[in-house]
């Protein structure tokens, strides 16, 4: 559906797109791309039992962007009017100071996986619907247990249409459905509070939210963190045995080494991943993938937004270090495969390596022998996100549900603490993977040079042999 | 040019009031419209050669009506007369669907209004530099930075970035305030090797809204480059508890922790330890803090707020007693008190709360004499992720920094984290500094923290 989106909205033609690639290049340059965005997007909540207010917007606009050599020239425009789009391709065109070229245009797409519904969360309900969906979550968030004082529920989806133009003939359309449903919950038991949260979603149908991840699913699995938490006791400080459990605490892949693995750092060599390529930087039990091309998961594209097919590009595989995810400039400057990782924010901002869905494929190891195997650790299961330092490697993810394991048993339920570890070196200490390998309910959002795209994570139940755990108790 | 900007400035006062009217034509008891324009520049140069060069600028459209004590908001980048229509009819339909809540509304016609006279918030100088000149900032900074030792043999790069915005608002109790405001920045981020290979990378920056105020390349560059030297050889620690330094910027950063725990949308909700805690000694007595939008000159000052109050000087900790939440209409009212003037409006959504200048009032000694008081402790100058939970004042974050030892720096330390709780470390507040530097809307003078727990080894 919408092929041709932006040539019926805005009457662009084969002409105009030549010209702007033209004007691009008018001072050189080995490569220039337009990057057409049309997003719309709606999120409304529910607080305190009531629908406060409901949002909607349109946003539309265009990149223009010129590589020579290592640099990159950028402009963009919020106006899609032929001067202000030409405008734009001539202010990024003062990166290069050459002969002009000509660019390449064709305008056919190649044939393209289709990963996500062509009827979307966002046009085929009704808000009516999706107004339905927070009121019951929240009463179901409050139904759960007495205690549960504050629920929160929200619902967002946004539409986005895109169209790459590229000089080297780069063609490609898209159109991204993305939804999600979240919860947040807090307790109450006299002088004692805590919070919950919930939430997924993903590339899908509305459908997704009336059959498998409904209301109710995400409300009674925040309001249980919640009650949890209310006899939560301090988490112990120090370095133990750390068990993760399936699913999002993949998020430690994420920070320990999927940022040091993106192509653009490692051509600067500011990653302390640089130069381990074919080397040894996870225990023979790891091996991990970057897929873009999971079903209706939040990470995954299509296309990337340089028109590239996204891929399964293996990371680690049995423990040694195999492969960068590339966008089109590292790629060619590196000498790699272009991994189709090539993402942006929006036509406001230059892309650059990042990642999809990075998980870690299933072990041998029955999870229940994973933890019996603990005399005295951490099992953490609920993570509230992380960061790295590229540099250093350092990073660090916060649990917001974790347990203590005593004699190979989970007992008490342990407050929020932060998890610090290497990345080129914790991978090592992996002694055990899971045969449960699970994703992420579809929430992530990274965070990188200012610029925040949804991404994918996940993990089996991996045991880790050692790690420093942030708490303030014994 | 001067022809054209004047043009430009009637358009957007009359695009939001003419929105505002339309809302209140097709039915809206209340209405209230943002526009906001900017342009930005940004360049990166990267061993001596420009790697990135971004220049452009955009606008955008926001809405917000009320039928009755229901209410929805709109955005769009489109601001043809099409546009606008669409916006406005859009959120009248979308106002349908919400619930009537009633504590809804705009602020009252006697609380609008604004800050008159020159608040220092705009400066055209920032956009005065050829491209040629604002690379050559950025190449300054990092020659600067990579030249002060051998060990400095890699970068992220040195940067140059100058925006200019302008925001017009206006409501259908016939408010229609606007201003604008300039930023510029110069940092580095270089990068050193030991003769292991381990790499460490720190930064620095100087930003001001004019300039003439902003450092020279040359010293931030230097600033940057120590900063990261400093920092190779760092080890681990073991789990201990020892006095806590905080620099300027990580006690800032606890300072933002507290500006989120009073904001009123946290407080209303339950969600902060500080709910309910308003006239109570909630800190240490020599814990005073204000919240100021109206300093000439600041990054958080501004004439008038999200919603057309006027920005003003808030009590918010004296002596440790918890003078006042920070408000807008809407939380003000859930808590049955008068808006502080914080509301914080982007284009899109309902208005948040936002800080003016935020900050702790400073004591008698300096960062050096602080660090000289303690035996065995640790300087933090860095920290690592996002680990603090509201609700419960519970705070774990990694952290990087220097070990003292005998009142004096030892040796560089990272892998750790700090752990407490944010209502009994500004009860344990041993020390403050002197040395409050504004360097953002927040700032908080060097700390000293009793009792807090470090992981490491």
């Amino acid at each position: 559906m919408d092929k041709r989106f932006f040539f019926e909205k805005y009457g662009l033609s084969e002409r105009d797109l030549e010209k702007y690639l033209s004007a691009a290049l008018s001072a050189g340059g080995d490569y220039a791309d337009l990057y057409f965005e049309y997003l719309t997007s709606t999120s409304l909540s529910v607080d305190e039992s009531m629908v406060k207010s409901a949002s909607q917007g349109i946003s539309a606009g265009c990149g223009v962007r010129v590589v020579t050599g290592e640099r990159t020239g950028y402009a963009y425009t919020d106006d899609l009017a032929p001067e202000k789009i030409l405008h734009a391709a001539r202010t990024a065109a003062l990166i290069a100071s050459g002969p002009a070229k000509t660019p390449v245009v064709s305008l056919k797409d190649k044939a393209r996986p289709s990963l996500y519904p062509v009827t979307d969360a966002a046009s085929d309900a009704e808000l009516s619907k999706k107004v339905e969906l927070v009121f019951r979550a929240d009463k179901a968030a409050r139904a759960f247990d007495s205690r549960v004082k504050e629920v929160r529920a929200s619902y967002a989806d946004e539409l986005r249409h895109i169209l790459v133009i590229g000089s080297d003939g780069t063609y490609a359309e898209d159109v991204q459905p993305l939804s999600r449903m979240s919860v947040f919950v807090i307790a109450r038991d006299g002088q004692q509070s805590a919070k919950g949260s919930s939430g997924g979603g993903g590339r899908h149908k509305f459908e997704i939210f009336l059959t498998e991840k409904t209301p109710e699913h995400f409300a009674n699995e925040a309001a249980r963190q919640a009650i949890l938490q209310l006899t939560a006791i301090p988490c112990p400080a120090g370095e133990m045995e750390v068990v993760l459990g399936p699913g999002w605490p993949g998020v430690l892949l994420h920070e320990a080494i999927g940022h040091g693995l993106e192509a653009d750092f490692n051509r600067k060599k500011t990653s302390a991943f640089s130069g381990l390529m074919g080397k040894r930087v996870a225990s023979e039990k790891c091996t991990v993938v970057d897929n873009g091309t999971l079903n209706e998961r939040r990470g995954s594209l299509n296309v990337d937004d340089e028109g590239n097919a996204t891929n399964n590009t293996v990371l680690i595989e049995k423990g040694i270090l195999k492969g960068f995810m590339a966008d089109k400039l590292s790629a060619r400057l590196m000498g790699l495969p272009n991994t189709g990782n090539g993402r942006r924010e929006s036509y406001e901002h230059i892309p650059m390596p990042r990642m999809t869905n990075t998980y870690m494929l299933s072990g041998d190891d029955v999870p229940e022998d994973i933890i019996k195997s603990v005399k005295r650790g951490l099992y953490a299961v609920n993570f509230s996100g992380g960061q790295v330092d590229i540099t250093n490697g350092k990073f660090v993810f916060g649990a917001s549900e974790a347990y203590l394991i005593e004699d190979g048993k989970i007992t008490a339920p342990v407050k929020d603490a932060t998890l610090i570890g290497n990345g080129p070196d914790v991978l090592t200490r992996v002694s055990m993977v899971g045969n449960d390998l699970q994703l992420d309910e579809g929430i992530g959002t990274c965070g990188k040079d200012g610029q925040s795209v949804p991404v994918g994570v996940g993990i089996p139940t991996l045991k880790i042999d050692r790690m420093t755990v942030g708490g303030t108790g014994n | 040019m001067a022809t054209t900007s004047t043009q430009v400035e009637l358009d957007l006062r009359e695009l939001v009031q003419g929105a505002v009217k339309r809302a209140m034509s097709l039915g809206a008891t209340a209405a209230e419209s943002v526009v906001s324009e900017g342009s930005e520049f940004g360049t990166v140069v990267r061993l001596g050669e420009v790697e990135t060069l971004k220049e452009s600028g955009s606008r955008g459209l926001g809405v917000r009506v009320f039928v009755g004590q229901h209410t929805a908001n709109t955005t769009t980048s489109d601001l043809s007369p099409e546009g606008v229509e669409q916006l406005v009819r859009g959120a009248i339909e979308l106002a349908k669907i919400t619930s009537e809540d009633p504590m809804a509304g705009i602020p009252e016609p006697e609380q609008l209004g604004q800050i008159n006279g020159d608040l220092g918030l705009y400066f055209d100088d920032v956009y005065s530099l050829s491209n040629e000149e604002r690379i050559d900032q950025a190449r300054r900074a990092e020659k600067a930075a990579l030249a002060v030792d051998a060990r400095l043999t890699n970068s992220d790069g040195g940067t140059f970035d100058a925006s200019i915005g302008r925001k017009v608002l206006a409501n259908s109790h016939g408010f229609v305030g606007e201003y604008r405001s300039s930023y510029c920045s110069i940092s580095a981020v270089p990068i050193a090797s030991d003769e292991a290979g381990n790499m460490q990378r720190d930064y620095w920056y100087s930003v001001a809204r004019t300039l003439a105020k902003l450092d020279s390349p040359e010293e931030v560059g230097r600033i940057a480059a120590e900063r990261t030297l400093r920092r190779l050889g760092a080890r681990k620690i073991k789990t201990q508890k020892v006095p806590i330094v905080f620099d300027r910027q990580t006690a800032g950063a606890l300072l933002d922790h507290i500006f989120d725990a009073v904001n009123g949308d946290s407080i209303y909700r339950h969600a902060s330890f500080l709910a309910g805690k308003l006239g109570e000694k909630a800190f240490g007595s020599n814990v005073t803090v204000w919240d100021d939008g109206t300093i000439v000159g600041g990054y958080g000052t501004r004439p008038f707020d999200g919603e057309g109050v006027p920005t003003r000087r808030t009590t918010v900790f004296e002596n440790g007693e918890l003078k006042s939440y920070l408000l807008n209409t809407y939380t003000a009212k859930k808590l049955g008190l008068a808006t502080t003037g914080n509301a914080s409006r982007g284009l899109a959504g309902t208005p948040g709360i936002g800080n003016g200048n935020f900050y702790m009032q400073p004591g008698e000694k300096s960062q050096e004499e602080i660090i000289k008081g303690v035996k065995h402790g640790l300087l933090v100058t860095e920290f690592l992720g996002h680990g603090v939970n509201l609700v419960t004042g519970d705070f774990s974050r990694g952290a990087s920094g220097m070990w003292i030892e005998n009142g004096e720096l030892a040796y560089p330390v990272e892998e750790i984290t700090v752990a407490g709780n944010l209502g009994e470390m500004f009860c344990n507040l041993a020390e403050i500094g002197s040395d409050l530097i504004w360097r953002g809307s927040v700032a908080c003078p060097t700390l000293r923290i009793e009792g807090m727990t470090i992981a490491g080894e």
